[in-house]
């Protein structure tokens, strides 16, 4: 996720992956190749038979809403764990040591946020979709515009970072002689079968599509964790002191300061990835709409309690693999492989199945391969899911029911127009995955790293701000709502406009201008009290006063869950 | 809409477990505080006759009684009591953590143990508070709320005829 640093996997492919390449279109090419085919067949059957089921909106938006509480966790802890997660961290661990450690933490902690604060309350309130836990108190046309485009923009600024860091990552991984063909087929392919799953499978196929590769992902991280742990004969002390001596650091590989501990802009910059990152989980879009796939808000809370394990299992394992892969195979060769250290796990795993050469070894590689892309589809596919909500449930639903939003209505309408939300989903679902193709093709030579910093502090100050204030302040109002989405949008996007990451750098998106005058990479630091301060002065400015009795439902209905859908 | 024949959304079947006939620990409308601005109708108005009046008023009127009745209070002060303090302190603790990460790299790595130093015992504290935190929140949850939101939603639904929100 947000370690991504995907860029420099394309450089590397392009010119840095060297020795590594040459190996890596050998033997192991093949058998790679087999497995993702065995995975996309795998996932193309789940769809066909989530596709035969009649199609009302429950069943496309929420697969029905009868999941239990472990499949929905085993689901949200794939749509949550990214190929960055897996690759990206340990990765950064195997080049930065301790640095990388402070990603997973913050990945983590979010999830207290999405327990206490969110889980049980939005399932309670809303029927598929962010805006409608905002729709639920206040007049439905501005709220749900609002919330929707946050959605959206969220969205497709996640989708691209993904799909270029698939693009990347597949490049890097087949290796092949001609990375950029792959990577662009790559993109074209993932994209391709994002949209495939989700027009045809809607939340049913994406949810099964997040449980097989949880187990796969989960299931390849414990086999390697404790190939590595056997290596040191379980003694993680010993793990620690080989990995600081073959990372050349020495002791200061085990501490922070590696990577962010430079000028005090990094370390502001990393101060506020972190609090986008512990704020923006419980606002992303596509971890939202998961809780509307249980029946009751226990079962959404029981859902996040196995999410929450599966989840803190795994960036534990993924320390141990990230320090393995510094002690096993050296800091410098994962460097040389991949500047970014997207290839310390694949590394990793070749060594611990018998070195370079060695058929164990291919295997291993191979299986490390086919986990990541089975990852990154999971992940596309659940994103453009929400998005395609968004657009077909907020955007597309308001825009036709002009007029007086009357609650309810005669249900024949109402069923028709539930109906009409599905097949535009369908084709949004369709337009969101093209946006997002056209977009990283453009993008595949860019330095995108810093867009899931950037998706995690819009969620976390358009996103959350309004949504805790809707459910928790009794005066809140439409027009707070509506500030407090756009005033956390708009901050978050113009700061990456002035930022260096879109001029005034070599690596920066238009490395020939200089107009930034906003010195952090991530706005969060400054946009989420932007938000938090948009919906405050909204609502005290506005002339309509609150709703109690709005409130009063809202309350009742997210404590206990009456009247829920 | 039905939902409710899955899971454990057991609150609105007429032989529901959690349902306590003895009627200790379930709002009825007799308890409330005598300040209560209007009498709450009683819970033994059938569904066909609630659903015969204005469901949207009648609904908001009824929303706004429970959420002034004891019993909802209590639900949500046990919710409140618990979550804000504990938010507060695992915010505090990780941004605590964040800026010593990030501002004092000499204190965090210090040695405690062997190969241990104080980034590495924090960052797994940060795990295992994590941990402890998902498991206390899910108990207090379980506890200490579950049964007393599954009576009120039992009387709204059955009080107010309106267990759908469509």
């Amino acid at each position: 996720m947000g370690a991504g640093h995907w860029h420099r996997a394309g450089a590397g492919a392009l010119n840095g992956g060297g020795p590594f390449l040459a190996v890596a279109a050998g033997d192991r090419h093949g058998l790679a190749i087999v497995l993702f085919t065995l995975f996309v067949s795998v996932t193309l059957a789940i769809t066909a038979w989530a596709g035969r089921r009649r199609s009302s909106s429950v069943e496309f938006f929420a697969g029905g809403r009868l999941f239990t509480p472990m499949e929905n966790g085993f689901a949200i802890a794939g749509d949550y764990m990214s190929a960055a997660s897996f690759l990206g961290i340990s990765g950064l661990i195997a080049l930065f040591g301790y640095d990388g450690l402070l990603y997973s933490v913050g990945f983590l902690v979010a999830w207290l946020v999405v327990l206490m604060l969110v889980a049980e309350l939005v399932r309670n309130c809303g029927r598929y979709t962010l805006a409608d836990v905002l729709a639920a108190r206040m007049r439905r046309r501005p709220v749900r515009i609002a919330a929707g485009t946050a959605s959206v923009t969220v969205s497709i600024l996640y989708l691209v970072a993904q799909m270029v860091g698939a693009g990347s990552l597949v490049g890097v991984l087949l290796g092949g002689s001609d990375s950029r063909t792959a990577r662009t087929w790559t993109v074209v392919g993932v994209g391709a079968l994002m949209m495939f799953y989700v027009a045809f499978g809607g939340m049913r196929a994406t949810t099964w599509i997040q449980i097989v590769k949880t187990v796969l992902l989960i299931g390849g991280t414990v086999a390697l964790t404790v190939l590595v742990l056997v290596r040191f004969h379980g003694d993680f002390g010993r793990l620690l002191h080989t990995a600081a001596a073959n990372s050349g650091h020495g002791e200061a590989f085990l501490g922070p300061g590696l990577k962010y501990g430079g000028s005090w802009t990094s370390r502001l910059d990393f101060i506020s990835l972190g609090l986008a990152l512990v704020l923006g989980t419980a606002g992303l879009p596509h971890i939202l709409s998961r809780f509307y796939t249980v029946p009751t808000a226990r079962s959404a809370r029981r859902s996040v309690v196995w999410a929450i394990g599966l989840i803190g299992v795994f960036y534990l394992m993924t320390i141990v693999l990230g320090f393995g892969a510094a002690a096993l195979v050296g800091s410098a060769k994962v460097h040389d492989s991949n500047a970014a250290g997207n290839t310390a796990v694949p590394l990793l795993a070749e060594v611990l199945g018998g070195g370079s050469g060695t058929t164990g070894g291919a295997v291993l590689f191979a299986v490390v391969g086919a986990v990541a892309f089975a990852t990154i589809l999971a992940v596309v596919a659940g994103i453009t899911l929400a998005s395609s909500a968004s657009v077909a449930h907020d955007l597309y639903a308001t825009w036709r029911r002009r007029g007086p939003d009357a609650p309810g209505g005669p249900a024949a309408a109402q069923g028709e127009m539930e109906q009409g939300e599905v097949r535009v989903a369908r084709f949004a679902a369709v337009g969101v995955g093209a946006v997002a193709i056209a977009l990283s093709l453009l993008a595949q030579d860019q330095n995108v790293a810093f867009l899931v910093g950037l998706a995690f502090a819009v969620a976390a100050s358009a996103n959350l701000p309004a949504l805790l204030y809707s459910l928790f302040w009794r005066r809140f109002t439409t027009r707070g709502a509506v500030w407090s989405v756009y005033g956390g949008l708009l901050p978050s996007l113009l700061l990456v406009a002035l930022s260096p990451v879109v001029s005034g750098r070599p690596d920066a998106l238009l490395p020939g201008v200089d107009f930034h005058v906003f010195p952090l990479e991530n706005p969060g630091l400054v946009s989420v009290p932007l938000g938090i301060l948009a919906g405050w002065l909204g609502t005290v400015t506005s002339r309509e006063p609150a709703d109690d009795a709005a409130y009063a439902e809202m309350e009742v209905r997210s404590l206990t869950g009456a009247g829920a859908a | 809409m039905n939902d409710d024949n899955g899971g454990d959304a057991g609150p609105l079947r007429m032989n529901d477990p959690w349902h306590d006939p003895s009627g200790a620990g379930v709002w009825i409308p007799e308890q409330q505080a005598p300040t209560q601005r209007a009498p709450m109708p009683q819970v033994s108005v059938g569904p066909a006759q609630a659903a015969g009046q204005s469901a949207v008023d009648g609904g908001a009127v009824r929303y706004l009684e429970v959420q002034g009745s004891p019993a909802f209070r209590e639900v949500r002060d046990r919710y409140r009591r618990f979550v804000f303090p504990m938010t507060a302190a695992f915010l505090g603790w990780y941004l605590l953590y964040l800026v010593a990460a990030t501002t004092a790299p000499g204190l965090m790595a210090h040695k405690v143990a062997g190969e241990l130093n104080v980034a590495m015992v924090a960052g797994l504290a940060q795990f295992a508070s994590t941990f402890l935190l998902t498991w206390a929140y899910a108990r207090h949850a379980r506890v200490r709320r579950d049964r007393r939101a599954l009576d009120l939603r039992w009387a709204l639904a059955t009080g107010t005829g309106r267990g759908r929100a469509r």
